[in-house]
């Protein structure tokens, strides 16, 4: 078994009288693919948000490697935890790639210029190297062609792709998919898991929020089911969806197989 | 007009019942034309009669004195004001949108201290007269005859100068003037910044870029698409703002209009030669803003032209611009 890469621990998060996360406690293994499914308002997506540090959280932990995710401990034995330098948040950040449910690309930069951008501005990489890069990563979701083009002459498969291929710039150890493709049209979903499921292949280790049961089916080690701000339970796709254990699970999984 | 035309204008065009037999139905789509508009040609010879009348009375008006406003148009004293007024448009304009982003950065920025800082500083320029502003700073020496470098609260000074030495007209003026001018950009700049999408900071934040890297490169340049519109009705505002500098001898396009009919009593006609060259200077803005606006939104705005023609020829206009 793998490393350890991503571990969370008591995760609590409320949004004003509402706790949307009740307690998460997780680990995720080097190479490992974990899909995280559930009804709408479960908190899956805030509990991706939480692992690279753009929600706060009210309480527990949540390590990369083995660091603390945009906190530090402080005073006596450590019981409390501050928010870290806005420098140390960036580094950890730009291990951990992030894909989201609406893109989000820069609209006013090619496809090209939104995969250099982060290598060339926060790495530093000389604008060739940077360049040749992106170009390589455009080629790996099936966009070489379209490197020139501006986000509004894309679809949203197309734009998508480019979103995984920014992140992908940064070579990060770690993938976070939030509903990568619940904004796309039906015909278009395909090519977005396509190429989510050629980059678990290759071994990255991927957190995948998603409604897509066909793709976690196929493609996840381990599915995490949650409801109401809880990790209901976890396991390998084959026991998770065709033996569930708990009630909400199966009543869940009824609902959407 | 010619055949291409007629294909463009699709609205009150009147569709024809389909019928089999291919020959037939492109013989339809042929037969698709603009709805005609008498009322609109109308409406064009009277402007156009209404707008020559104008022009006849105003040019033949002797009171005018046109020939005076000519001799004096491109006067020396004139240009010096001219030139005058430019530079304190331009440099006013400069400082203060470079206040207005430092402001809105402040009001939205996480820090109490900074909102309430820049809340005051709009609080308090929006809220006073301009005019009693360029007041202020040009008797700065009133209130403040010395202006020195060195420890506050009465240590010792490193350099110091008078302050009548060091605040001139134009000095004032371009310190009332940008001032002034950074409090509204920075509700412009703010209302502009608020427009990006929220994601698009996040997208930045995801792969480890500065906040003030977010802002320069991700959420400024999205935002001047909502600030160019707002920032050229500022600019042209204020080629005729610097206009009240006259009350503190700046030197400016107006004041030295006052200056010539308080010597050779044409008031009209140094009012008109002023207006003109207000009128040029607002015109070439324009044009600049439209410009500008298209440079940052190229599919949002068709060129100038197009528009034009679109109020007589929406058909023609279309075909243009979709090409």
């Amino acid at each position: 078994m793998n490393d350890v890469i991503l571990r969370a621990r008591g995760v609590r998060k409320r949004f004003g009288d509402t706790e949307v996360l009740k307690g998460i406690d997780l680990e995720v293994r080097t190479g490992e693919v974990l899909c995280v499914i559930g009804p709408s308002g479960s908190g899956k997506s805030t509990l991706l948000r939480c692992f690279n540090h753009l929600e706060q959280i009210d309480a527990g932990r949540v390590w990369m490697d083995g660091e603390l995710v945009g906190y530090e401990e402080h005073g006596p034995a450590g019981r409390t935890l501050r928010e870290r330098h806005a420098r140390d948040i960036r580094r950890q950040r730009e291990r951990i790639g992030m894909v989201f449910q609406r893109f989000h690309l820069f609209p006013h930069r090619t496809a090209l210029q939104n995969v250099m951008e982060g290598p060339v501005t926060v790495r530093k990489r000389p604008r060739a190297q940077a360049e040749k890069h992106a170009r390589e990563l455009l080629d790996q979701v099936g966009l070489a062609d379209r490197a020139d083009h501006y986000p509004r002459q894309l679809s949203g498969g197309q734009q998508q792709r480019v979103a995984i291929a920014r992140a992908l710039a940064m070579e990060p150890t770690l993938m976070l998919f939030d509903e990568p493709t619940s904004a796309l049209d039906p015909e278009l979903v395909g090519e977005v898991l396509g190429v989510m499921r050629d980059l678990a292949r290759s071994g990255m280790t991927m957190v995948v929020v998603t409604h897509e049961m066909g793709f976690a089916r196929e493609v996840a080690d381990r599915v995490l089911f949650m409801d109401q701000g809880a990790a209901v339970e976890a396991g390998p796709p084959d026991e998770l969806f065709t033996a569930p254990r708990h009630d909400r699970t199966r009543a869940f999984l009824s609902t959407v197989l | 007009m010619t055949p291409l035309d007629t294909t463009g204008a699709a609205p009150g065009g009147t569709p024809a019942p389909a019928t089999g037999g291919t020959a037939q139905e492109e013989d339809l789509t042929l037969q698709v034309t603009r709805r005609p508009r008498p009322g609109r040609w109308l409406a064009v010879i009277a402007a156009v009669l209404f707008a020559g009348w104008l022009t006849y009375t105003i040019i033949v008006n002797p009171n005018l004195h046109w020939d005076i406003v000519a001799k004096y148009q491109f006067d020396g004293v004139i240009l010096d004001g001219l030139w005058v007024t430019v530079q304190l448009t331009l440099i006013s304009m400069a400082v203060g949108i470079t206040i207005g982003v430092l402001i809105a950065v402040m009001q939205l920025s996480d820090s109490p201290v900074l909102r309430l800082t820049a809340g005051a500083y709009t609080w308090f320029f929006r809220g006073t007269p301009l005019l009693v502003q360029l007041i202020f700073w040009f008797n700065l020496a009133l209130i403040f005859p010395e202006i020195s470098i060195g420890v506050p609260f009465d240590g010792p000074k490193l350099i110091s100068w008078q302050s009548n030495q060091l605040i001139t007209g134009f000095v004032a003026a371009l310190l009332g003037l940008s001032i002034n001018e950074g409090a509204y950009m920075a509700e412009i700049v703010r209302a502009g910044i608020q427009s990006v999408d929220p994601g698009q900071r996040e997208a930045g934040a995801s792969i480890g870029m500065s906040n003030r890297r977010i802002l320069s490169r991700i959420i400024l340049p999205q935002a001047m698409r909502v600030i160019i519109p707002p920032f050229g009705n500022q600019f042209i505002s204020m080629l005729k703002t610097t206009s009240l500098v006259s009350v503190i001898a700046g030197a400016d396009l107006m004041t030295v209009s006052q200056h010539l009919y308080l010597a050779n009593f044409e008031v009209v006609a140094m009012l008109m030669v002023a207006s003109l060259w207000y009128l040029v200077l607002t015109t070439i803005a324009s044009v600049a803003q439209h410009a500008v606006e298209r440079r940052y939104s190229p599919r949002a705005t068709p060129p100038l032209r197009h528009r034009v023609l679109a109020n007589l020829t929406p058909g023609r206009a279309k075909k243009e611009t979709a090409s």
